[in-house]
């Protein structure tokens, strides 16, 4: 299997000429992180594509019968099944092909998830997929937590943070367990493309998307996409809470072809120059599902989530080709 | 043989084989499926098809049989004919996207080599996972012999694919006792399956860009499958799968005939099977292998002087209540088999049916019910004809001693 290395120059025409594959009238809530990267996603696929989704927000709020947002064929059917359809898409579109039953044309195929339907309930079919070579794009939109069923933890869930199902109360502050690295076990599973993104760095996704499209076989692309609701943060900042994860190292960004890892531009600049690096402190700040570590007692929560970022940093570091 | 009915080969295939052999003869395009006692000969079958280059289809072997039904239903929403096949917690696994393959109307085909759910782990044969499953929305089938599972199998690409049905359907043949039991099978050359079943017709729908294109995952008409639907529409979707459950005994009793004329062989009119019923006094109601023992055991009664008979119930979903109805009413005594139980059901799921269709007869027929075969419990004729006994007691005395009954249980 292999990847393309071709560099993808998305300029803000293209996005402003490309008719919406993602198309608005969907019932997302105001600020939503995961629809705009959708939005975007769509913009860069390179022609025909077929889209599998799992349950999850944006599900729901795109495909309410008998209304639909995508112009491009789509098919949902359960929670813990977007790898594994698209595995049957691939395997029908292929062999339909050879027997001359549908146009001899590639149709790319993308899987979708939020973090519940890809880090828990949807890693088993996510793993076997991969496993089995099917060529598709696994897109993983991570709003780390449950926020369909209303804003519960998931393994994508941070550590410290509150949602109805780690509420921070008296005795404990909020989710206890770190958020499971999914993208290090996509990487051990040697598949072609493995990158993470998010939605500020708009560029960046696309041309992701579009390197995920063309790699042959399985790509992952893991996209940070804060969602309001659930983190308690105005919906006029999801695209500045996007911005300081990245800048704050809590979600760099990076991609790996065939398992060369190196750090895209917005991380790298931070690689490059240290100082730039924001405090995590500056990340959470302003986040309702985190308000509770500013106080006294739970400070040194806050000092051991710096810590932990920072050592995680360093280990992206050394596993990044040197910048 | 009849002048217009086609040449058949006798070969030695037991159930899973015959079945794999029907699947390979249909010109599959995907099958997603994952190893299971005791359906495994038939992906083993499959693959070995696949590996020698035999067929044309993309087999992918998922991690689990959730996977497998999920893959199933992309692939058939995709336009492929799709097949699989699954037995026991495989099936159970499955529960979830049963449903959500018949609400996608993907017209699936599995093969079920009926097995023992747990716990306690069992692998042999009864009937507890596809009865577990029958309000799935799958139509379902279970077959006397290899035989007839070969034959089903082709009839099941027929039905399920047909646009006025366009549900997925499971044929069920009993674990080990038809799986893995060598019989001689009559198989159909190539070309006669191939016009049999046919290529997958899929219907033209009305997409969302107001365009009629084929039912299908397609770029160039592009269509929302599996949406969310709210209170407001959710209702008539399911009443629109049971109207195609409607269409389907009609169907199912068409490709019987149509089979038969092509083979020579029919089983009863697709949906029962009578046997000696005609002036039957007392019956008994039986789905799957058992029947072929019973047929002996009514042929043995008969020569007796009894007035005995059999029903083998073949189609179980969509449920033929007015053919049960009216080959059960003037019998006097009816005894119901069920290899699963429904716990705390007071009676097992066939027994309950059969005493739901009997219910409008105006001759109002004592009916009883015997759980049998559990976890492979053996039944041997000498029990079987045991129930023959207690029904010709109970016509004579009047008296129901017992309505649920256990055959070859220690108690």
């Amino acid at each position: 299997m292999t990847s393309t290395n071709q560099e993808w120059k998305f300029t803000t025409k293209d996005i402003a000429e490309k008719p919406d594959l993602f198309l608005s009238g969907h019932r997302a809530c105001a600020g939503c992180g995961p629809a705009s990267v959708l939005r975007l996603i769509m913009k860069a696929t390179r022609g025909p594509t077929i889209v599998t989704e799992a349950t999850g927000c944006m599900e729901v709020v795109s495909s309410i019968y008998p209304y639909t947002s995508w112009a491009l064929p789509w098919l949902h059917t359960a929670f813990e099944t977007a790898a594994a359809n698209a595995s049957g898409i691939e395997a029908a579109l292929k062999v339909m092909r050879k027997k001359g039953k549908v146009k001899d044309e590639h149709v790319d195929v993308i899987a979708l998830a939020g973090d519940g339907g890809t880090y828990d309930i949807g890693l088993q079919a996510l793993s076997g997929a991969v496993e089995r070579g099917h060529d598709f794009l696994f897109v993983l939109y991570d709003n780390e937590g449950y926020m369909n069923t209303g804003i519960q933890r998931s393994g994508g869930t941070p550590k410290g943070a509150a949602t109805t199902t780690t509420p921070a109360g008296t005795v404990i502050p909020g989710k206890l367990e770190a958020k499971k690295p999914i993208t290090e076990i996509m990487m051990a599973h040697e598949m072609p493309y493995v990158a993470t993104a998010s939605a500020y760095y708009w560029r960046d996704l696309l041309t992701k998307v579009r390197k995920g499209l063309e790699a042959e076989g399985p790509a992952f692309l893991h996209v940070f996409a804060p969602c309001p609701r659930g983190w308690r943060t105005d919906p006029a900042k999801t695209m500045e809470y996007a911005k300081l994860a990245v800048e704050s190292c809590v979600f760099p960004v990076w991609e790996a072809v065939n398992g060369k890892r190196q750090l895209s531009v917005p991380s790298k600049l931070i690689a490059l120059a240290p100082k730039k690096k924001k405090t995590v402190g500056e990340y959470l700040k302003g986040q309702g599902r985190y308000r509770h570590l500013f106080t006294p007692q739970n400070q040194k929560l806050l000092d051991e989530m710096q810590r932990t970022t920072d050592e995680r940093w360093e280990q992206l570091l050394k596993k990044c080709e040197p910048v | 043989m009849t002048k217009n009915q086609v040449n058949q080969h006798m070969m030695a295939l037991n159930g899973d084989e015959a079945i794999a052999y029907a699947a390979k003869q249909s010109d599959v395009d995907v099958v997603a499926a994952y190893p299971i006692t005791p359906q495994t000969i038939i992906v083993e079958k499959f693959s070995e098809y696949v590996a020698n280059g035999e067929v044309q289809t993309e087999f992918i072997c998922t991690e689990s049989e959730h996977s497998a039904m999920a893959a199933c239903i992309a692939a058939s929403a995709t336009g492929a004919r799709t097949f699989t096949a699954s037995a026991s917690a495989g099936l159970a696994l499955m529960h979830e996207m049963l449903f959500v393959c018949s609400g996608c109307r993907t017209p699936v085909v599995m093969a079920v080599a009926n097995r023992a759910l747990s716990a306690p782990l069992n692998i042999h044969g009864d009937q507890s996972d596809s009865m577990a499953q029958r309000d799935s929305g799958w139509i379902q089938i279970y077959v006397e012999n290899s035989q007839e599972a070969y034959d089903s199998i082709l009839q099941a690409f027929r039905i399920a694919e047909d646009t006025g049905v366009l549900l997925p359907i499971m044929v069920g043949l009993d674990g080990f006792t038809l799986s893995h039991s060598l019989e001689n099978v009559k198989t159909l050359d190539d070309e006669v399956v191939k016009e049999f079943v046919k290529v997958r017709q899929l219907p033209e729908v009305l997409t969302h860009e107001g365009k009629m294109a084929p039912f299908r995952l397609d770029p160039a008409n592009p269509m929302t499958m599996g949406p969310v639907a709210f209170p407001n529409y959710y209702f008539e979707f399911k009443r629109q799968q049971d109207e195609a459950m409607h269409n389907a005994l009609d169907l199912i009793q068409k490709i019987n005939d149509e089979y038969s004329k092509l083979t020579g062989r029919s089983y009863g009119n697709g949906l029962i099977e009578r046997y000696q019923l005609d002036d039957a006094e007392v019956a008994v109601v039986c789905v799957g292998s058992t029947s072929g023992t019973l047929k002996t055991i009514v042929d043995e009664l008969r020569h007796e002087g009894h007035k005995v008979g059999l029903l083998r119930l073949r189609t179980f979903r969509p449920l033929p209540v007015e053919a049960l109805r009216s080959a059960l009413e003037n019998v006097k005594a009816i005894a119901v088999m069920d290899k699963s139980m429904s716990f705390g059901g007071n009676g097992g799921a066939v027994y309950h049916e059969v005493r739901h269709a009997l219910y409008d007869a105006k001759s109002h027929p004592q009916v009883i019910n015997y759980i049998y075969g559990l976890g492979g419990r053996d039944h041997s004729p000498h029990e079987l004809r045991r129930i023959y006994e207690d029904l010709l007691r109970l016509l004579k005395t009047g008296t129901v001693e017992k309505h649920l009954n256990y055959l070859g249980l220690r108690e």
